[in-house]
């Protein structure tokens, strides 16, 4: 079928959007020194290094900041020390240290040298200054992680003096945490790729031409990725096409609900100037070849179609569709 | 940019004497590597990196204190879920004090990381630069990282492999090569890695039978023609004239080094032979002077995730004319005898942290033309070429560096 141009409509759908998270829960291998401290606040001690010149790191680092040299010289800390510096949060966010409001500290515990951050539980930000003296609230149930000091509190009295050494060793010590991220964007797909989504809602494929080189592009993306101009030119395409390249995907894929074998082909929709990529369904796995004419198969209410299948058109020439594998 | 022409070319300031105006020649006078695993549980990644730097520096028998800045690179954040990683980094590479800046060119970074830590010594902004570039991809799952669900986009149906899968199937499909060759390739990387300490793999018991029989994952490419997932970092001291004058051992020399990109889909796009490598392959060939690559260069370490991928490079490095790249590896050339050794460490294919790869092909390149490559040395080797790409054959970077100093 002779592709076909249409202006953009008046009546243009709205712009899409909808959230995307990603998630994941990284790990992270906690090398000698992080390994001590977090076993340390597993046991109620705070752990410290010392640095060449003798000041006394908390949290502790493996390598001197002055030097670079490699430090492993670890000290025992109190587990009461000193705000040197804090802001009232009145609005606490979910996995925050505390659920009501409370201050984010830096807290130089007694025999450091260096400040460490946490939260401190105080009635209102009248209760807090600078200067004054905390102690550790420990969780319940520690597990070597910095949430094993649930916040610091208010406390009036002296702490230890100066640091003294500590081999670092624990037994069953904690070797790597799970770090989870989580990252919440609402993504939209811009213009062009709204158009798009709103023509396949019909079962049809709209792309849009280059005016400069005048390529095809499906799926549209309201500009020339070679030539860098808008482009604003309808075009429809399709619906069939031919598989220009395509595997055989023997595995299976953890978030996908495709029996293996399959077929993941490269399609060139008639009258589009690039592939775009879907699975072949309705032919053996063994018998699909570059060349195969395809046209697409709606399932129930999907986006996209649910695969191509042959059309029993006879195979495309190489030639005519080289220029698109 | 490690660009140009001729030195001098262009517009000298008024009153520049032409040698005021070249360009500062390069020298690998360090190189360290980690031994690369699929899980190193015992280092934190301030470890890690600390470590293939620290053997770095003392290749080139210098302290902390005589590097003047710090280049890092490593793969896209989500890899690894870490955002910032030259600040959260900065004081086990002995940044303090210095600058410290951080490259992101997805797989090629390794090597482009590289390119701008040499562009800081060319431009004598800075005399000596430690570059290094590392992942740990046990700490993450890249196949996680490279297919985000995407709101209302189809998702990717394959995978990694299966990204790259039909690209091969046309490789073969425009070539007639015969479907063994991919085969054959996995079967030198893996040989040659018995003979590097610092791979990945060391498969004693490889034969070519096996990898041949290994399973089909992504028609046409087979398990065994696939990278592993690997932990590993790589670091590199470069530095200028008189920093080499001072190398305690043979420096390696910088001769061209270009970097080029294009977009991952546009219409035209050859994934076979993506224009943008052949054009960094011709810069670079241009700066170093090289006329015919396949006799003027004796060692090649090319960036080959899928076995597939080394005859492909070698038609789109200009090694062989296209559609005869296969040829060159069925007869062997491409062999640690033959006579342009492709992978003599045993590549991509026997050691992939991921953000690291890239360096440590032009670190192996390096290595070859010091002579330093031990075991896996190619006899002689004067001029060797670095490769690396990324994305979805995006990005490429490359140096050629050479056993004896450009001509200035």
């Amino acid at each position: 079928m002779p592709p076909t141009s249409r202006t953009p409509d008046a009546d243009a759908p709205e712009v899409l959007s909808a959230p995307l998270v990603v998630e994941f829960p990284f790990t992270r291998s906690l090398g000698p020194v992080q390994s001590a401290f977090l076993t340390g606040l597993r046991e109620r001690v705070v752990l410290g290094v010392r640095t060449g010149d003798g000041r006394v790191l908390v949290p502790p680092v493996e390598y001197d900041p002055a030097t670079a040299e490699e430090i492993r010289d670890l000290v025992e800390v109190g587990t009461t020390g000193t705000v040197t510096t804090w802001s009232w949060n009145p609005a606490p966010r979910p996995h925050q240290p505390l659920d009501t409001p409370f201050a984010w500290v830096l807290v130089r515990f007694d025999g450091a040298d260096t400040a460490l951050l946490h939260a401190l539980d105080a009635p209102g930000p009248d209760a807090v200054r600078t200067g004054m003296r905390v102690r550790v609230r420990w969780a319940a149930e520690r597990t070597g992680a910095i949430t094993d000091i649930a916040c610091f509190e208010p406390y009036e009295g002296d702490g230890r003096g100066d640091a003294t050494p500590h081999d670092g060793e624990f037994t069953d010590p904690v070797t790597g945490i799970t770090a989870p991220a989580r990252l919440d964007y609402t993504y939209s797909p811009g213009r062009a790729q709204s158009r798009y989504l709103a023509a396949l809602a019909g079962h049809r494929t709209v792309g849009e031409r280059c005016p400069s080189c005048r390529k095809v592009y499906v799926p549209p993306r309201g500009a020339c990725p070679t030539c860098g101009v808008a482009t604003r030119d309808q075009v429809e395409v399709g619906p069939r096409g031919t598989v220009t390249t395509f595997c055989i995907v023997n595995i299976k894929a953890k978030n996908l609900d495709i029996d293996v074998p399959y077929v993941y082909a490269h399609i060139a929709l008639d009258g589009a100037d690039l592939a775009l990529h879907a699975r072949i369904g309705g032919i053996p796995y063994d018998e699909v070849r570059m060349g195969l004419r395809v046209e697409p198969v709606w399932r129930g209410d999907g986006r996209y179609p649910d695969h191509y299948r042959p059309t029993g058109e006879p195979d495309a020439d190489y030639d005519s569709y080289k220029e698109l594998v | 940019m490690s660009e140009g022409g001729a030195p001098g070319s262009g517009t000298p300031r008024p009153g520049a004497s032409r040698a005021a105006v070249s360009k500062e020649p390069v020298a690998v006078v360090g190189i360290g590597q980690t031994r690369h695993v699929a899980a190193r549980r015992d280092v934190s990644l301030a470890g890690l990196v600390r470590e293939a730097a620290r053997r770095a520096l003392d290749d080139a028998e210098l302290s902390w204190q005589d590097i003047d800045a710090v280049v890092i690179g490593k793969a896209p954040d989500f890899f690894e879920g870490v955002m910032m990683p030259e600040l959260y980094l900065a004081d086990a590479l002995g940044a303090v004090g210095k600058p410290i800046l951080r490259v992101h060119t997805a797989g090629s970074v390794g090597g482009s990381t590289a390119l701008v830590a040499a562009d800081l010594v060319a431009a004598r902004v800075h005399r000596t630069v430690l570059t290094l570039a590392f992942e740990k991809q046990s700490e993450s799952n890249a196949m996680w990282g490279l297919s985000l669900p995407v709101p209302f986009q189809q998702p990717l149906l394959a995978g990694a492999g299966g990204f790259f899968a039909p690209h091969v199937r046309a490789y073969m499909r425009r070539t007639g090569a015969p479907a063994t060759v991919g085969s054959l390739v996995a079967y030198k990387d893996r040989r040659n890695a018995l003979k590097n300490p610092y791979a990945h793999l060391h498969e004693h018991d490889i034969t070519l039978e096996k990898v041949q029989a290994s399973p089909m994952l992504w028609d046409p490419v087979r398990y065994s023609e696939t990278c592993p997932s690997s932990d590993g970092a790589c670091a590199m001291v470069l530095t200028d004239r008189a920093g080499a004058r001072r190398a305690p051992r043979p420096a390696a020399w910088m001769h061209g080094g270009a970097m080029r990109s294009e977009p991952t889909l546009f219409a035209g796009k050859d994934f076979v032979s993506p224009q943008a490598g052949k054009d960094c392959a011709a810069a670079v060939y241009r700066q170093a002077g090289v006329a015919d690559p396949r006799r003027e260069i004796d060692v090649v370490e090319m960036y080959v995730p899928f076995s597939w991928y080394e005859p492909m490079w070698l038609e789109n490095l200009g090694f062989a004319a296209p559609g005869e790249g296969w040829k060159l590896t069925e007869s062997g050339v491409t062999e640690l005898d033959g006579d342009l050794p492709v992978n003599p460490s045993g590549g991509v294919l026997s050691a992939n942290p991921i953000g690291a790869s890239g360096m440590i092909r032009f670190a192996e390149a390096a290595l070859q033309v010091r002579g330093q490559a031990g075991e896996h040395q190619v006899p002689g080797a004067r001029r060797a070429l670095g490769h690396a790409y990324g994305g979805g054959s995006q990005f490429f970077s490359m140096w050629l560096v050479g056993a004896e100093p450009p001509a200035t």
